[in-house]
């Protein structure tokens, strides 16, 4: 009865998360924060809820280098050892979505913070299996940029 | 314990049920990204200024978060009836006066007329069919030919959402503040204003690009087998993507930075490579797609085969909801596909 209660409560979570899916299919916010400030918030974000950052590409670097005016822009990757080990494993297919990542930039004081919804990649690879793990990801990932949203 | 878990659940609807929606954190959390904290506009258009409220109903406002901007970067939403309602109230309150009542009828003008005066007077703006202007609103600290992009107007869920009564009153009052000026006191008589908002209605029956609409049929990656092997594919594709315009960037195991150096599995190869005028093409355009940029082709040798892949920006861009990006994007996968096929050939 209890179980069959708690599986009830996770599909309606699911369903829930996944219904949010279908309007928009990027994760956006803006954070009150100065750039430096909202990068830090969102890397303290991610590494606590067990991801580690794999790599900061400077987007900004290499369009200065070349002559164009930009002002900061970098993608953050992350992502769990393990997971992507043995996640692209099973399903190669997955490997050029990953590592997982968040592009972040300046919009004058603020900084706008944006990533696909990894629900959407249920909808690029139905595979019931992947799902559960594309809707944990969302669900973490919601909370961290609602984190940086938040942050003052 | 069992009557525990049903009180919970019971105790859980119920609350869902009465609270009453918090427009300001919905606000927030689903408009604030792009219209800014306090509505002064950004990637979208401001929405506390005095005169658009005074232009539009909530009516406006309402079907205008339902259907977004088909195209236009503005997203639908799915939120409920009553969530959307509370943000029409939370918009509301910046101005601290009631909605004003719009006409919902039609205004019956000489739409052939209007469209003489729409090339005049509106078109260098709003484009010659009412396309919009190009960008993707205030952002990215970049140069722009206006502070505020010019909306379409041709768009169905502007027209959707716009009563004639709605484009009438924008007219007459214009946007203070903004280029968009009120063309009474630009000499326009109330006739001609009435003729302009017939052609502008008359959108509705030009066939536009409905650049939106998802390609459920384009595949979500992109790739080849390879009939050489590991290390002779990864110098096939560095030499391909060079062969078509892109610089080397840099190569990594897909696990780099993850697991301790050297412990990475090296048949798990990812090529970054650029062009950077495309890249800032694409950035100006909408600063967006930075999020799948600089170009990626992974080379990856599983159960003894050799593939490459790559990401299908075709299906990709789609999630952005911005036409302006499509020929890019299909341009992107045929260059995909180009550097694909001489590194396999
Ligand atoms: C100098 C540029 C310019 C010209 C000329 C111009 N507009 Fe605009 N228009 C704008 C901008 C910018 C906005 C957005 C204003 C805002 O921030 O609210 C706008 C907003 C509008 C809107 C509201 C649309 C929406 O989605 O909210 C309508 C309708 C409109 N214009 C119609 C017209 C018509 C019809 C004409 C010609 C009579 C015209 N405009 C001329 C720049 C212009
Ligand atoms: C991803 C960015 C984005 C998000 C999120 C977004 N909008 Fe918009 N919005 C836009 C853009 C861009 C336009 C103008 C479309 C055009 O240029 O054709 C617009 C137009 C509008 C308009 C028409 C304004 C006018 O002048 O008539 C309203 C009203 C509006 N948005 C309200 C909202 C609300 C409320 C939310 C949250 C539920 C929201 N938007 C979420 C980008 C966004």
């Amino acid at each position: 009865m209890i179980r069959a209660l708690k599986r009830l409560i996770a599909a309606a979570l699911l369903f829930g998360l996944a219904f949010a899916a279908g309007a928009d299919q990027l994760l956006m916010v803006r954070s009150g924060q100065q750039f430096p400030e909202a990068m830090s918030t969102l890397q303290n974000a991610l590494t606590a809820r067990g991801y580690k950052i794999s790599r900061v590409q400077n987007v900004d670097k290499g369009l200065s280098h070349t002559g164009y005016r930009t002002d900061n822009y970098k993608v953050v990757f992350y992502g769990k050892t393990e997971e992507v080990a043995e996640l692209t494993a099973k399903h190669p297919e997955l490997i050029p979505y990953l590592p997982l990542n968040v592009a972040i930039f300046a919009e004058r004081n603020n900084t706008l913070l944006v990533t696909n919804r990894p629900g959407v990649l249920a909808d690029f690879f139905p595979d019931p299996e992947l799902k559960a793990v594309f809707m944990r990801w969302e669900k973490d990932l919601t909370e961290v940029m609602n984190e940086v949203r938040e942050a003052r | 314990m069992a009557l525990r878990y049903i009180a919970l659940i019971v105790f859980a609807l119920a609350g869902t049920a009465q609270a009453a929606p918090d427009g300001a954190s919905l606000f927030a959390r689903n408009c604030a990204v792009c219209h800014g904290e306090k509505g002064a506009g950004g990637i979208g258009i401001p929405l506390a200024l005095s005169s658009f409220q005074a232009a539009v109903g909530d009516d406006y406002l309402h079907k205008t978060i339902r259907l977004g901007r088909p195209g236009r970067v503005m997203p639908p939403s799915n939120l409920s009836d009553a969530e959307i309602d509370a943000i029409v109230r939370f918009i509301r309150s910046w101005r601290k006066q009631p909605a004003p009542r719009i006409p919902t009828g039609r205004i019956k003008g000489d739409a052939a007329r209007g469209k003489q005066l729409f090339a005049a007077h509106c078109a260098a703006c709003h484009g010659a069919s009412g396309e919009g202007g190009k960008g993707t609103g205030v952002t990215f600290s970049r140069p722009r030919d206006l502070p505020i992009m010019p909306p379409a107007l041709n768009n169905s869920g502007f027209l959707a959402s716009a009563s004639d009564g709605m484009i009438r009153q924008t007219l007459i009052r214009g946007r203070t503040g903004t280029p968009m000026v009120s063309f009474v006191k630009k000499g326009l008589k109330e006739e001609d204003i009435d003729d302009i908002v017939s052609f502008v209605r008359s959108f509705e029956q030009a066939p536009r690009p409905e650049a939106a609409t998802a390609t459920e049929t384009e595949k979500a990656i992109l790739e080849m087998d390879s009939p050489y092997d590991l290390a002779a594919t990864i110098e096939n594709v560095k030499r391909a993507a060079t062969s078509q315009n892109f610089i080397f960037i840099r190569e990594q195991a897909l696990t780099s930075g993850l697991v301790p150096e050297g412990e990475e599995d090296p048949r798990q190869h990812i090529v970054y490579f650029c062009n950077f005028t495309m890249l800032n093409t694409a950035l100006a355009t909408d600063p967006r797609v930075g999020l799948f940029l600089p170009c990626r082709i992974t080379v990856v040798e599983h159960e003894g085969k050799v593939k490459i892949m790559a990401i299908n920006p075709k299906r990709l861009g789609k999630i952005f909801n911005n036409a302006e990006l499509n020929a890019m994007c299909d341009e992107m996968t045929k260059r995909y596909l180009a550097i694909m096929e001489e590194a396999t050939l």
